[in-house]
């Protein structure tokens, strides 16, 4: 207040009105911490030495380390000093976006060799997304994106900030801690023909509950009968198995059975290139002519967003997919990480039953990817945050990459004990 | 289309015919898309043999199949057509990316030994926060303001790493479209052909004020003032700090403060445009001197900022936006009001380009080097001006003043020239420009200029 008065007086003698300190700001609100990106800023500014983040999804190794993979250190190298810093085109790399659509769709795809696929480059996995939603605005203006129970909570924002209006349909079932496969269905069925559907093509985020092959065969047959559209966010290819083909195979069977998809892929974990932004959306088209058309008008939504999307981390994904010992190497590192994740959760579950919990942890092991829904309630969360130093995202959901020999019995120790009472409150509350 | 529906309830003014001609198509794409919802389903079925889907189910016909060609580009749209000419003679005066002498893209050497230092130090690739990289924060504030800002001590800025220019200013459209809904910018005419993309694609409504006086090809500044004066208050205006795109038309150090009467007189904000600091007169402090004009006034501006031309980091894509507020509570709260709105676009910004920016700028030596070499191109700009004004004037018998040429500033040129004439460049002389007359000074080369002039004396006098 005071400067803003001596600011005042020195100009009192031009006669101008300044604004007051309150003036245009003042409704702004202090927006609400990101529920996902808080937690890690929480994290960082605790300094109790048992201090465990299994909240963003960002894989570490064994030490907790952030991992760099040798791959891509390779890459980095070969590209260094090689390129020059010229605007790629609005769509981005188009060498990196042939790999790209080649990996999620398959070599060898018909959509492929027909060039019916038309993709850009997109800023990781979000840009991919928003890019989709802000065509599905222009082009589709009437229709509503139906959004699983629970999903990443950004895919809201998305949409929402897109401006197209959000269903959901049922997909966690708490019980069983797995798929709600019949409610699933209804919805499916229950949608107006022709809705688009937002479905996670492996490794769930965040309950890391996927649909078996089979259940995806009905979902695509489902899919047919109702002529809906479906848009899969894949953005842990390979990192869910360890296997790139099996973890597309959601979309390599609703390309089979003809369904025309699009796909927002992201480089983010399963090539560790997070701070890269390095991602792409492709769209499925009727032919070669109208995949030009659909691509022109993805750039189109890119100009005024951001011109041209960044070079770097495109140039790393290329030589890596392009470069078949780089490409073999990378295939090795995704299934050290999978495998690393997959021995976690053995080890998260086995720790469990041994303390004696009386709750059932199966779906430790059961769920895939990154993440564990754990089931714990906001409630037994913020004692983990509180009481061990235990950061996670309230919805209970475990980043199991941030668990390590070093800290999984800590971290089973400290789930036991806010969550041993659970049978009690249960029993008591059972009629 | 909510907001669009929202924009297009003021009606926009002055809608050049290639805006025009793409909202019809957008439009076009809408009616066929509602047309589509409800047409029956096709006549053609495909039976599945192999599949287990043993019913023969419809086709799909494609549910974009209203999805039209959407227009080229038209400043990245010259590239292209450049590049499709095989004429030896031929000129790329599009886009504005900095060329050497030999008319070679330009890595800077900093760059080159920022990056070194980079992989050797062998930085781990996790998310930046939303807001960017905080050394690169840091580092971009203190440039466009000078180290010993108040405004910066005050923590009185609230800055976000942004997409470079462009995704600054899409942040910064996105912010005030939803804190400032039906609030106009005024935008300058002409201006870069993107911001009106931009702000349509956001919801915000914009108008625009005289900029340039063709007649005399400078600025037509009582037009300007005029019309930011009779902007309704509270309107936001779109200032170029420093080489105004795609004129080169800049005002004076005495008109800026008239600017800013004017502004502040008439309760407006200031949204500054800033991408080429340093790159404009070689001098990060003198280029940066309109917005701190301002801000020593104590005026709330925004700043969108990009390093795409001054350390030739373009497809690195790293800018910022800054928005300077009369309290430090107001730029805590705007701050993270500008996060919320890059999460559902990126959920963060890239973090190479960044570091490069903050690796430059925070080793003494590298800065200076950078100095030395924001000198070099923008010496090598003005040479070419030099070279193509004694040309113009040599080759012009009929004594008219070219002298325009000098007197812009920056990267391009407005040279006079309308759209036919343009044309003309590209159809016979294989010189390749946007057609508002713009050329890009930084693709042309001193060998160059005698036959670049003969073709202007040629487009201007002989088509209308």
């Amino acid at each position: 207040m005071a400067m803003a008065m001596a600011m005042s007086r020195s100009n009192a003698g031009r006669g101008i009105r300044l604004m007051s300190t309150s003036g245009w700001w003042k409704a702004v609100e202090p927006a609400p911490k990101d529920p996902i990106l808080g937690v890690t800023e929480a994290f960082l500014a605790d300094t109790d030495p048992n201090k465990v983040n299994v909240g963003v999804g960002a894989y570490r190794d064994d030490q907790g380390k952030p991992v760099v993979l040798q791959s891509v250190r390779e890459a980095e190298r070969r590209i260094l000093g090689k390129e020059n810093m010229e605007y790629l085109p609005m769509g981005g790399s188009v060498k990196m976006v042939e790999e790209s659509i080649k990996l999620a769709y398959g070599e060898n795809a018909d959509v492929l060799k027909d060039k019916r696929v038309a993709a850009v480059q997109a800023l990781s996995g979000t840009g991919a997304c928003r890019l989709f939603a802000e065509f599905q605005k222009r082009f589709r203006p009437e229709s509503q994106i139906y959004i699983p129970v629970p999903t990443w909570a950004n895919h809201h924002n998305i949409w929402r900030d897109a401006n197209v209006p959000q269903r959901t349909f049922h997909y966690y079932h708490p019980e069983t801690r797995g798929l709600d496969f019949a409610s699933l269905m209804d919805d499916v069925k229950n949608a107006p023909n022709g809705s688009f559907f937002l479905l996670h093509a492996c490794a769930h985020n965040p309950t890391g509950v996927d649909p078996t092959e089979e259940q995806w065969k009905e979902i695509s047959y489902q899919f047919k009968v109702k002529n809906h559209y479906p848009f899969f966010d894949m953005a842990y290819q390979g990192f869910a198995s360890g296997d790139t083909d099996r973890d597309a195979k959601a979309i390599r069977i609703f390309l089979e059975d003809g369904h025309q998809i699009a796909c927002a892929q992201s480089f983010a974990k399963n090539m560790g290139l997070y701070g890269q932004r390095v991602g792409c959306l492709s769209v499925i088209c009727d032919d070669a002519k109208q995949a030009v058309a659909v691509k022109s008008q993805l750039q189109q939504i890119a100009r005024p967003m951001y011109s041209n999307p960044p070079v770097h981390g495109a140039l790393l994904v290329y030589s890596i997919l392009s470069d078949p010992d780089l490409k073999a190497l990378w295939h090795k590192e995704v299934k050290v990480m999978a495998d690393r994740i997959i021995g976690m959760r053995e080890a998260l579950r086995g720790n469990l039953e041994n303390l004696g919990s009386p709750l059932s942890w199966n779906h430790v092991t059961d769920q895939i990817g990154m993440f564990c829904y754990s089931g714990m309630t906001p409630e037994q969360v913020d004692r983990l945050t509180s009481e061990f130093h235990i950061y996670l995202t309230r919805n209970g959901r475990i980043s199991m990459a941030g668990v390590t020999t070093g800290n999984v019995e800590y971290l089973a120790n400290a789930i036991h004990e806010v969550t041993k009472s659970s049978e009690k409150e249960l029993k008591a509350g059972a009629v | 289309m909510a907001t669009f529906a929202a924009a297009s309830a003021k009606p926009m003014a002055v809608i050049d015919n290639s805006q025009l001609s793409l909202c019809q198509k957008k439009f076009d794409g809408l009616r066929v898309g509602y047309a589509f919802a409800k047409r029956k389903s096709s006549s053609s079925l495909k039976v599945k043999s192999v599949s287990r889907i043993n019913m023969a189910l419809a086709t799909d016909v494609s549910r974009f199949e209203g999805v039209t060609m959407a227009p080229p580009d038209p400043i990245l749209g010259v590239s292209e057509a450049f590049k499709a000419d095989t004429n030896d003679l031929k000129l790329n005066l599009g886009v504005g990316a900095y060329r050497t002498e030999d008319l070679q893209p330009y890595v800077l050497n900093v760059v080159k030994k920022a990056e070194n230092m980079m992989l050797e130090k062998g930085e781990n690739k996790e998310y930046l926060p939303i807001e960017g990289l905080a050394a690169f924060n840091k580092a971009t504030v203190e440039l466009l303001l000078g180290a010993d800002n108040d405004a910066t001590k005050q923590g009185r800025v609230a800055t976000v790493q942004g997409l470079s220019g462009t995704g600054s200013l899409r942040l910064a459209a996105a912010f005030i479209q939803r804190y400032f809904p039906g609030v106009q910018v005024l935008i300058s005419s002409p201006t870069w052909g993107n911001h009106k993309n931009i702000f349509n694609d956001a919801g915000v409504p914009w108008s625009e004020y005289r900029y340039y006086d063709p007649k005399t090809v400078g600025l037509d500044f009582e037009g300007m003032i005029a019309d930011i004066k009779a902007a309704p208050s509270g309107s936001f205006v779109l200032l170029h700090g420093c080489a105004h795109n795609p004129t080169g038309i800049d005002p004076t150090p005495e008109q800026w403060e008239k600017i800013a009467d004017v502004i502040q007189e008439k309760d407006l904000t200031a949204f500054f445009d800033v991408a080429y600091q340093g790159f404009a007169s070689g001098s990060l402090d003198e280029d940066a001197s309109s917005v701190r004009l301002f801000v020593a006034r104590g005026m709330e501006v925004f700043v969108a900022q990009s390093y795409s031309k001054n350390l030739g980091l373009y497809a690195e894509r790293i800018g910022a936006i800054n928005v300077v507020c009369s309290s430090s509570d107001a730029a805590i709260r705007v701050k993270s009001q500008l996060k919320r709105l890059a999460r559902p676009m990126y959920s963060n910004p890239p973090v190479h380009g960044a570091q490069i920016v903050a690796n430059v700028v925070g080793n003494p030596t590298l800065f200076d080097e950078w100095k030395s070499e924001m000198e070099l191109m923008s010496g090598r700009i003005k040479g070419v001006r030099q070279r193509l004004y004694d040309n113009l004037s040599a080759k012009d018998k009929t004594g008219k003043d070219w002298s325009f040429v000098l007197r812009q500033i920056g990267m391009f040129s407005f040279t006079g020239l309308n759209k036919a004439q343009s044309e003309n460049m590209s159809n016979k002389w294989h010189i390749y420009m946007t057609k508002d007359g713009r050329i890009s000074l930084a693709g042309l080369s001193l060998s160059k200029c005698e036959y670049l002039a003969d073709a202007i004396v040629d487009s201007y006098y002989n088509v209308s």
